[in-house]
């Protein structure tokens, strides 16, 4: 069976978790624990170099990058897999291939950088972020949500119009991420919180608040990031991100 | 005819340039002037409101986002683009989306900062580059390097097999940027500089000297900045990018 490693704090599990149950496509949940750095071991380290999730190992095909995933997914299930998850229309296609390329580094930097400031800044650089380097990384997670609104959402139902799309999961699921740490991005965005209430009845209101269950109920993550036997690997990776 | 809105200086610009040229697919060249701010004018705006390039306008379809723009070409072309340019077959395909997606936040993010750092960091910071940003930004450049020939190039000609893809295209034009700046990556790497001049004989050398001209004529470029009549307009922008 499909075996697919995961960790649903992290966002782009949480779009191929949420795609993959919602189609019904039978996979095994591998859990990758990040938080304990599992993703560092060198068991993980042989099933994917880069040391990132998710990663999908299908019979002998090993695959990572949460995007190339799901495309793969559509193509492999196609014939069940109705063609608004990803058109086959040019212009249909394009306008998908569009988002899943711009929210690399945008939406999905952006909130992702407010989420892990507050909480792997403090744990991996010792001291608590400067307000103003917070204050930056909220305005530009303000802009993502804006051009989200205003270029690829517009006044449509989905982010491809009338019928949802794997761009719509891939961006839910990034907006969520803050919510981790009490800042919701949704906030005095109601052309957002009603395209959400839409995504969510398109996946499964269970399966959505599943999904984003570990996400929510974060508590002794600094604790736990400490103690873990690969807090040195942790170190040395993220103080090149946050410099 | 098609439109492609393009600076050479720009890395994915030059990619879809190079795809577009090298498959004889016809299209007017729109120069944009990034070191003129151009992609802040109003026109450019009404063209895109991310002001970014590339930008597609085929028709009344307008298109962002290189790796959008070139699967585009590559569906719209598919009669005279051959398969293995972005292979129908699920597994290659997949290995191309896996590529094109882990580069946004990894080659092509770390080249372009080296880039941009020695570029311009001194007139738009007023200060020499802090050693310690410097180190990590090549450090982080020297990782994606590794991971380039470690897990997607691996001992093949080009990262799909034998034979070439956008992925390569997409590829190669991130590492020759930081040249712009007298920083080569190839330097110490004779895989990569193999594969490099696969990729050059693929596509055609002069098409693709002709494509990094102006990157290599570059070092007047800070000056050109500078002395700009929108350099109080753009430093803000840039400041943001450096903190």
């Amino acid at each position: 069976m499909m075996e697919l490693y995961l960790d649903l704090i992290s966002p782009p599990c949480r779009a191929v978790f949420l795609f993959a149950k919602a189609l019904g496509i039978p996979f095994e949940f591998k859990y990758v624990d990040l938080i304990a750095g599992q993703q560092y071991s060198s068991e993980f380290g042989e099933l994917n170099i880069v040391a990132k999730i998710p990663v999908m190992k299908d019979g002998g095909f090993t695959l990572s990058e949460s995007t190339a995933i799901l495309k793969y997914l559509v193509q492999k299930y196609s014939g069940s897999v109705g063609d608004h998850w990803f058109p086959a229309g040019l212009q249909q296609r394009a306008r998908a291939n569009e988002y899943l390329s711009w929210q690399h580094v945008n939406l999905r930097a952006h909130c992702s950088k407010v989420f892990l400031l507050r909480t792997l800044f403090p744990v991996i650089m010792g001291f608590e972020v400067l307000e103003e380097t917070m204050d930056a990384a909220l305005e530009n997670m303000k802009q993502s949500l804006n051009l989200l609104e205003e270029k690829f959402l517009q006044n449509k139902q989905f982010i491809l119009g009338d019928k949802i799309s794997v761009a719509d999961v891939v961006a839910v699921v990034e907006i969520m991420q803050p919510l981790g740490i009490g800042v919701d991005g949704f906030e005095g965005r109601p052309k957002l919180i009603a395209w959400r209430g839409r995504v969510k009845e398109e996946l499964g209101e269970e399966l959505f608040d599943d999904a984003h269950k570990a996400l929510m109920q974060l508590s002794g993550l600094p604790e736990k990031l400490k103690s873990s036997s690969e807090f040195e690997k942790f170190k040395l990776r993220f103080q090149r991100f946050f410099n | 005819m098609m439109e492609l809105y393009l600076d050479l200086m720009s890395p994915p610009c030059r990619s879809v340039f190079l795809f577009a040229r090298a498959l004889r697919i016809p299209f007017e060249f729109k120069v944009v002037d990034l070191a003129a701010g151009q992609q802040y004018s109003k026109e450019f705006g009404d063209i895109s409101i991310v002001r970014k390039v590339p930008v597609m306008k085929d028709g009344s379809f307008i298109l962002t986002e290189s790796t959008a723009i070139l699967e585009y070409l590559v569906q719209k072309y598919s009669g005279s683009v051959a398969d293995h340019w972005f292979p129908a077959d699920l597994q290659q395909r997949a290995r191309v989306n896996e590529y094109l997606s882990w580069q946004h936040v990894n080659l092509r993010a770390h080249c372009s900062k080296v880039f941009l750092l020695r570029a311009l960091y001194q007139i738009v910071m007023d200060s020499e580059i802090p050693k310690e940003t410097m180190d990590f930004a090549v450090e982080n450049l020297k990782q994606s390097l590794n991971l380039l020939e470690e897990k997607f190039l691996q001992g093949k000609p080009f990262i799909l097999g034998d034979k070439i893809s956008v992925a390569d295209v997409v590829a190669v034009v991130e590492i020759m940027q930081p040249f712009g700046t007298g920083f080569d990556g190839f330097e110490g790497r004779p895989k990569l500089i193999a594969w490099r001049d696969r990729v050059k004989k693929e596509l055609g050398e002069k098409l693709f000297e002709e494509a990094h001209e102006a990157l290599m004529k570059s070092s007047n470029m800070p000056q050109k900045l500078k002395n700009s009549g929108n350099f109080a307009q753009l430093k803000p922008i840039l400041q943001k990018f450096f903190r």
